[in-house]
């Protein structure tokens, strides 16, 4: 199928920026997004020109580093699917592409599809941990943990940190990111110690990286490509409720 | 404070100082609805109500409070959240959220303006003040509430002022309902999608309820 992608075009986090068009030509319905993007890179080189910057890492729709906004929707729109797992037979033939970068004031933009998602980990750093002794390595079944709490804890656990939530939020909010891992340790007991702290650091985190405050518009539960459930951040309210008192 | 500046405690006081106001828009309802029971009822209602004394303006008080905060973080997040997005996508589809969510700081706007030229018009009395010299009027020993309000309403401006706002109350209700359910953690994730279409029906009963009463006026049903 032949394609023309209007692609975000911008050298670097001081540029302007601008969407470029490009036709792309015998694009295979088996082929993955960023394999098409692949091709359109080496028809760049070859005619001379800045091939388009993308993230990309383990191609298996695990690692969250595909980070695209392709036709208004995060990650492409197809339910619980990353970029690198959409594949080009959702499109037909002679269709428009846009594809954008992230655009949150927190994700600043490095080169064309590149953002940096580093304000993400300084939100971990502030809380998404527990601390204990280390050392030998302890018996399997030494802290017994129910098995709805695990997969609670695992539900939550599934977020890979891609950014779609910000992206997909009107407000440009983390909150559905920071409600997973608040909950994903709030429910076991490694976590409780510092649940009262955590979710104080987390939240003030999130704020002092620059994203904005969740008003329940739900766009990122629709938009996270594993399925993040927005009653994490409702858990998320009720943690930071039983840590005022 | 924690409270007033994390973004979690914001977010709380915005749910439970607009469930307080819901709150006093449901006892408002009733209250009106005393106009379809005889020209009679909404004057003894609104002369009960006077006699209170002091129980009104400790009434009224509270009610500023609750406003001051609900608007003042209202406003607050709201600035906060477009600094946090200042670029648009060059095309944005929306996949759930609702004109009434996107439409929050709007629609309160528009309905702090009304409360305003509500309080103007049948609290204090200086405009439309030729319907509103009605009061003046005694019927049986009582303030003549009702013909205060059968004036004003029978004006098309002023009924289609008041249907409007609460056009912008329903807008405003249909996300805030279900959103005060969120934001105070009732949610288990199945819960969610019901406790969203209840909000949205009881934001259609306050439409009903409250633009009803322009209407039969303006229409001359009553």
């Amino acid at each position: 199928m032949n394609l023309t992608l209007h692609v975000w075009r911008q050298k670097g986090p001081q540029d302007k920026g601008k969407l470029e068009t490009y036709q792309v030509k015998g694009v295979s319905e088996d082929q993955s997004f960023l394999e098409m993007l692949d091709d359109l890179n080496e028809d760049l080189i070859k005619g001379g020109k800045d091939p388009v910057a993308f993230d990309h890492d383990c191609r298996e729709g695990i690692c969250g580093m595909c980070s695209q906004v392709i036709n208004g929707k995060a990650h492409g729109g197809q339910e619980r699917t990353t970029v690198c797992q959409l594949h080009m037979r959702s499109f037909n033939d002679g269709d428009e592409i846009f594809i954008e970068p992230w655009r949150a004031r927190a994700f600043p933009i490095q080169k064309d599809l590149i953002v940096d998602r580093n304000a993400l980990e300084v939100v971990m750093q502030s809380g998404g941990y527990t601390s204990c002794h280390t050392g030998g390595v302890a018996d399997g079944n030494a802290i017994l943990i129910p098995k709805p709490d695990a997969d609670y804890a695992m539900d939550a656990a599934e977020c890979i940190g891609c950014g779609a939530c910000v992206a997909s939020c009107p407000n440009s909010s983390a909150m559905l990111y920071t409600s997973a891992k608040v909950a994903q340790l709030a429910v076991l007991p490694q976590g409780k110690g510092e649940a009262k702290a955590r979710v104080k650091n987390m939240t003030e985190a999130m704020l002092d990286e620059g994203f904005g405050n969740c008003t329940n518009h739900y766009e990122c539960q629709e938009a996270c490509p594993k399925g993040i459930n927005v009653k994490f951040i409702a858990k998320l309210n009720r943690e930071y409720m039983k840590s005022m008192v | 404070m924690h409270l007033t500046t994390s973004t979690v405690g914001r977010k709380v006081l915005m749910a439970v100082t607009g469930l307080l106001l819901v709150g006093f828009i449901i006892v408002h309802l009733l209250g009106n609805l005393s106009i379809f029971a005889g020209t009679e009822a909404i004057n003894i209602y609104a002369e009960k109500l006077h006699s209170l004394g002091p129980v009104v303006w400790i009434f009224r008080a509270v009610m500023l409070a609750l406003f001051a905060v609900h608007i003042t973080f209202g406003i607050q997040l709201s600035m906060e959240n477009s600094t946090a997005s200042p670029e648009a996508y060059a095309i944005k589809k929306r996949q759930i959220t609702t004109f009434s969510a996107e439409s929050m700081i709007y629609t309160g706007v528009i309905l702090l303006v009304f409360v305003v030229y509500h309080l103007l018009h049948f609290t204090m009395h200086v405009v439309h003040t030729d319907a509103t010299d009605a009061i003046n009027t005694l019927v049986n020993g009582r303030p003549d509430v009702y013909s205060m309000v059968k004036l004003s309403f029978e004006k098309a401006f002023v009924s289609l002022v008041y249907i409007a706002a609460m056009f912008a109350l329903f807008f405003h209700l249909g996300h805030g309902l279900s959103s005060f359910v969120q934001t105070l953690g009732f949610n288990n994730g199945p819960s969610q999608s019901k406790v969203i279409a209840v909000g949205k029906l009881v934001a259609v009963v306050f439409l009903i309820g409250y633009a009803m009463i322009p209407f039969v006026f303006l229409v001359g049903i009553k």
